[in-house]
């Protein structure tokens, strides 16, 4: 069964133009398109994957925003908010735990991720420019940190001698340099034709300049691209926190998210103010306040870092 | 400055590092951090031999040999329990987590539309990038006993699903999470390798009078062959790694019994327990395994004639 019967002038082959008209039959790299029951099934199934993925935030950002009311007719849960409100937003942005660790959240991605960003970049850079002293043992030196790591107890017991528990700092040093991201800003500076940087050489421009003129401007994409990464990472990290944060005041926001909304611990006692919005939907704030960083960079995001990969991986 | 032009190859060390002098400045805070935050961690391992007390410093304590790896080489029953569910979770990450991706990026793959590919996959890639505790949020709020679904289930008389906090239904929770938030993401990797494929071969096929199947069996397979070898090595590396926020995070619910893996363990009976040696030496152990375990499977790879992880260096 095949299903378009219409004739599709374009797609007949330019040196059979009669033969494609008369079969009439739609082909993708030569074999026919499948028929209506197998690409049924596809749709049904790729509608499902993506039903499954999305009903989770849907009705965590409708539950966020339902009052009361609805929430307890509905038994917990709403899937579309009939009354919309921003009760339960304006409750934990009151100030109290949840304001200052999304404050602490932000400050730790936006230091995190820019000083990551500069230092991959002048490393990728270093190790870019052919020939230079000592870049072999470098390299190797940072690509072996992709199969050994050390292990959680000394990882621990550094960040305790270097006196950095219960301090910002052990949220962002340690994750500051990533041999992977150091690969694919290395791959990118070099494909940058040789003939521009030696042109700019001959011009009298010093390396910083080869560096800031030719070679940033020319990788804002991938530079871009680090820096989100980053900044996710950033963003998302839950453990470090775990293990390095002991004090409550400095929790980021995934610690807020695992004692309120994961482990449950009732959170009014510890917003300021009367609280009216009911539990559920202030769990659901919260979360969506995590979210919503995540899902602003996400087209930038998704679009590049897929292309990231493929350079990283498949590249040989 | 000089040009590096002129410097050659017969330029000696030291006027190649003064001629490289602004370039090597430019690396060392990367050298630094990498130094400090990689490799001292490493030295640091000494105190699986040691008996470390918080109070002393890593060098003033004492050395007791390999009384640390004991709990380890005298079958420990606490360590046996967390080195079987950590292979039993691996398994499961291998036999079910790994293949879906490739199956799923088949299946987007024979989509004939570029736009609904494309929508698809936007969708598919962004559990990704969403944090262990928010998937974990997630999955408690959809299907907890008092979440979405249980919830309307109830309403409906439909049968319960009492998958969250079930010390029986742990495994298939974490494996049901890590197929939610990963799947879609894994299936980048296979696409690519699709892409790279040379339209004339599935022409070449068309023209032999195989259909789509065929077209499937005898060139897209084998296309992505090598890239699936690649990452089961990978993979394998990792068998004593499994998902460690992630199962951190559900411990509370599910009991020890089956949630406690090696990581888990060196954290519980480390950091938390503060037997530091011990779980140093489970640490290390646990490292090089790993380690042997993907030089070893790249060696096997090579025999069989794949690129293995190295050649992409």
């Amino acid at each position: 069964m095949v299903t378009d019967t219409k004739p599709r002038p374009k797609r007949s082959s330019p040196l059979l133009p009669g033969v494609a008209r008369q079969r009439r039959r739609r082909t993708v790299n030569g074999a026919p398109v499948p028929n209506v029951a197998v690409r049924g099934v596809k749709g049904i199934l790729l509608f499902l994957c993506c039903a499954v993925v999305l009903l989770p935030f849907v009705a965590v950002v409708s539950t966020s925003l339902a009052d009361q009311e609805q929430i307890t007719a509905a038994g917990g849960y709403v899937l579309w908010p009939t009354n919309p409100s921003f009760d339960a937003y304006a409750a934990i942005f009151r100030g109290g735990v949840v304001t200052r660790a999304t404050l602490v959240s932000i400050g730790i991605t936006l230091v995190g991720s820019a000083l990551s960003v500069a230092v991959v970049a002048l490393l990728a850079y270093s190790l870019s420019r052919p020939g230079t002293w000592g870049h072999r043992p470098i390299l190797i030196m940072v690509l072996l940190t992709m199969l050994f790591n050390a292990g959680m107890i000394p990882n621990y017991l550094l960040i305790k001698e270097l006196g950095l528990i219960d301090s910002y700092w052990a949220l962002i040093l340690p994750g500051l340099t990533s041999a992977f991201q150091v690969i694919i800003m290395r791959a990118f500076f070099m494909e940058v034709p040789k003939e521009i940087v030696d042109a700019a050489r001959i011009d009298g421009a010093s390396e910083l300049q080869i560096l800031t003129r030719i070679m940033l401007p020319l990788s804002k994409a991938v530079i871009a691209v680090i820096g989100l990464f980053n900044a996710v990472a950033y963003w998302s990290a839950f453990f470090n926190a775990v293990l390095y944060i002991n004090s409550t005041e400095k929790w980021p926001l995934q610690l807020v998210l695992r004692t309120y909304v994961v482990d449950n611990t009732q959170i009014g006692t510890d917003l300021p103010g009367e609280v009216v919005p009911p539990q559920q939907s202030l769990q659901m704030a919260i979360l969506v306040v995590s979210l919503i960083p995540i899902c602003m960079v996400y087209p930038f995001l998704q679009r590049h870092f897929a292309k990231g990969v493929v350079i990283g991986a498949v590249k040989g | 400055m000089a040009s590096p032009a002129s410097a050659g190859k017969r330029a000696s060390g030291w006027q190649r590092f003064k001629r490289d002098r602004f370039l090597l400045l430019l690396a060392l805070p990367g050298v630094a951090l990498v130094l400090l935050f990689q490799y001292v961690p490493m030295l640091g391992n000494v105190i699986a031999f040691k008996d470390y007390q918080p109070y002393l410093t890593i060098t003033e304590s004492p050395w007791v040999g390999f009384a640390n790896f004991e709990v380890i080489f005298n079958g420990d029953p606490a360590f046996l329990n967390a080195l079987r569910n950590t292979l039993i979770i691996s398994f499961l990450q291998i036999a079910v987590v790994f293949p879906i991706p490739i199956a799923l990026a088949l299946l987007l793959n024979s989509l004939l539309s570029e736009k609904i590919k494309r929508v698809v996959q936007s969708i598919l890639y962004l559990p990704h990038f969403m944090s262990w505790v928010i998937v974990v949020a997630l999955f408690q709020h959809m299907l907890g006993n008092a979440g979405i679904y249980n919830n309307w289930a109830r309403q409906h008389d439909f049968p319960q699903l009492n998958l969250i906090g079930d010390p029986d239904l742990f495994f298939a929770l974490i494996t049901s999470q890590a197929v939610w938030k990963d799947a879609g993401w894994g299936t980048i990797i296979f696409l690519a390798a699709i892409s790279r494929v040379d339209l004339e071969l599935f022409e070449a096929v068309a023209v032999d009078g195989g259909g789509r199947l065929r077209q499937l069996w005898h060139v897209t397979l084998p296309a992505i062959r090598s890239v699936v070898v690649l990452l089961l090595i990978l993979k394998l590396g990792d068998v004593l790694t499994v998902g460690f926020e992630q199962i951190v995070l559900q411990q509370n619910q599910v009991g020890l019994e089956t949630s406690e893996v090696l990581d888990t363990y060196v954290y519980n009976y480390g950091i938390v327990g503060g037997n530091w040696g011990v779980s140093a030496a489970v640490g290390l152990v646990k490292g090089l395994v790993g380690a042997i375990l993907v030089l070893g499977a790249n060696k096997v790879a090579h025999l069989f004639g794949e690129r293995g992880i190295y050649s992409k260096w």
